[in-house]
């Protein structure tokens, strides 16, 4: 997998970095219920942009139109550094289920069931555990490779599952709701990775979260999401919007970010 | 079947002798092929929680015998067919029917299984008992007889035995990946209907052809106690397969012994065995962090 770095390429057309996702127009429907329409956004590389919205809102709609499980309207352009369109690689990192504790699953066993074909009940052949270890460590999590995977905290199954979505390297990386379930050194040390992740292979980040507090710390761009996009821009500017005080009914006019 | 005749002539048991008693020699392989086959199987009904599927299966399976029954005797063209094929056909037109409709409902599994499963049974007893039929030719169903294999059968196991690890090899990690994690799996492009289709079918033919030896009252533990066993100890997934896999194996071996000689059913020896093997992996469970 090549790193691609924007500095040396020349930028795609219209777009400021040299490879971006472009939405525009989405719109998907369940029977006779709209639930997004007119959904346009741009997705950059080495950048994150966070998806807020109230429960209910479409984000986990929007990120199955994004992955291409779900028919819509509209249309995603992916434009490659050096201006070639093609269809992203996407890593996704679901929200963390909780897992069965007994359940004998072991992080070797899920991630070689994602990674390769052998199948997980013989024994690992010594390549393929090499190269799970590899990739737990760009999260710094190979000492978890033999653990169950229902004793994982829910950070160290985040780590997990974001080694999973980078491998192979994806163009986009989106997670699902990423802080909940985790303390608040996990979500430190998760939102560090997600930092050292994105500088290292500059890929574009989408995460959906309900923890505003933290968006202007890490967050390049937030997208407010309710059936269609209210107001994207800067953590700032959105967070002081008078669309994300209505959405959320604040009624200070401070609290947040 | 002779060179099966002429190891087993070498074990130091009185069944064992050269020339004589060859149903218990018979029952003996059928046993090493049919015990792989639950402990295997057993590995992801347990994972995927479908022991009550795998029990509802044995239910239909006794309906198809049943049709089975009924069309041989009023339909010259089923005249001489065994049940059992129609057996087989009925429980994998079951499995499958099901795998659809658990995926196009809202319905709880439990709740589809629960339709499933007492359509089945009143489907069989009706059939059973039409036209004033007696059911007591039916009950030599509910508890097997394991010494009355035929060494065609075992040779028909064999085969399913070497199907069954075929699928595991092509879809066992599939399978695991949408157990463990339905939306990962779907964010892979893991397509599971058809190869949960087919695992549901390869449980339907294993519980439709054993039927007869094991019995259908018990059929459903040997696809539930190995895994549940494994899975009390098991660390990771080789580790849990060859629990599965080893104790069904000796339980299997000890069940037929202990039914020759006390004279016990075979498939309920067994079973015990394994409610053994659960209870003791149990109290060496590990421990939960």
């Amino acid at each position: 997998m090549s790193v691609h770095k924007h500095d040396d390429l020349p930028a795609g057309a219209g777009c400021s970095r040299a490879c971006c996702l472009r939405a525009e127009g989405l719109g998907v429907t369940a029977g006779d219920q709209v639930i997004l329409h007119d959904v346009d956004f741009h997705l950059h590389c080495g950048e994150i942009t966070a998806l807020i919205g109230p429960n209910g809102a479409g984000k986990s709609t929007l990120f199955k139109t994004v992955l291409g499980q779900l028919p819509h309207t509209g249309t995603i352009d992916f434009q490659q550094a050096g201006g070639k369109h093609t269809r992203p690689l996407i890593g996704y990192v679901p929200q963390s289920p909780s897992f069965d504790r007994g359940d004998p699953v072991s992080v070797l066993d899920l991630f070689s069931a994602s990674i390769s074909d052998w199948p997980v009940f013989l024994p690992t052949p010594k390549r393929l555990r090499a190269r799970v270890a590899e990739c737990l460590s760009r999260v710094h999590a190979e000492g978890l490779i033999d653990k169950r995977i229902g004793a994982l905290s829910g950070g160290e199954l985040q780590r997990v599952l974001l080694a999973m979505a980078l491998e192979p390297v994806p163009h986009i990386l989106i997670l699902d709701e990423p802080l909940s379930g985790v303390d608040i050194e996990g979500e430190k040390q998760l939102l560090d990775m997600l930092d050292e992740v994105r500088t290292q292979y500059d890929l574009s980040i989408l995460l959906s979260t309900h923890d505003f507090a933290t968006l202007e710390e890490y967050a390049d761009k937030v997208i407010l999401l309710q059936s269609t996009v209210l107001k994207a821009g800067k953590p700032a500017e959105v967070l002081t919007s008078p669309e994300f005080r209505e959405v959320f009914h604040l009624t200070l006019g401070r609290g947040v970010g | 079947m002779e060179l099966w005749y002429t190891i087993v002539d070498l074990l130091p048991f009185d069944w064992a002798q050269p020339g004589s008693m060859y149903f218990m020699k018979n029952a003996l392989l059928a046993v090493l092929v049919i015990s792989p086959l639950f402990g295997i199987l057993s590995t992801m009904v347990v994972e995927s929680r479908m022991s009550f599927f795998s029990d509802a299966l044995g239910h239909s399976a006794f309906t198809g015998i049943a049709i089975g029954t009924l069309l041989a005797s009023a339909w010259r063209l089923f005249a001489g067919v065994d049940p059992m094929w129609v057996a087989i056909l009925f429980a994998v037109g079951f499995a499958l029917l099901f795998t659809y409709v658990r995926r196009k409902t809202s319905l709880a599994s439990d709740t589809v299984i629960g339709v499933f499963s007492s359509t089945a049974v009143a489907l069989g007893i009706f059939l059973a008992t039409f036209g004033g039929g007696s059911f007591t030719k039916y009950n030599a169903l509910l508890i097997g007889d394991i010494l009355s294999v035929e060494p065609v059968k075992i040779g028909l196991m064999a085969l399913i035995l070497l199907v069954v690890i075929v699928l595991w090899v092509c879809s066992f990690n599939q399978l695991m990946l949408a157990s463990v994690h339905p939306a990962l799996a779907d964010s892979r492009g893991i397509r599971v209907f058809w190869q949960e289709a087919l695992f549901s079918a390869a449980i339907a033919v294993v519980v439709t052809v054993t039927m007869t030896w094991v019995g259908l009252l018990v059929i459903n533990s040997l696809l539930v106690l190995p895994g549940a066993a494994a899975r009390n100890v098991a660390r990771n997934m080789r580790q849990y397969h060859l629990i599965s896999l080893l104790s069904a194996l000796a339980a299997g071996i000890a069940g037929l012994l202990t039914s020759y000689y006390i004279g016990s059913s075979a498939g309920a020896s067994i079973t015990l065995y394994l409610a053994i093997f659960f209870a003791v992996t149990f109290c060496f469970r590990k421990q939960r962090l």
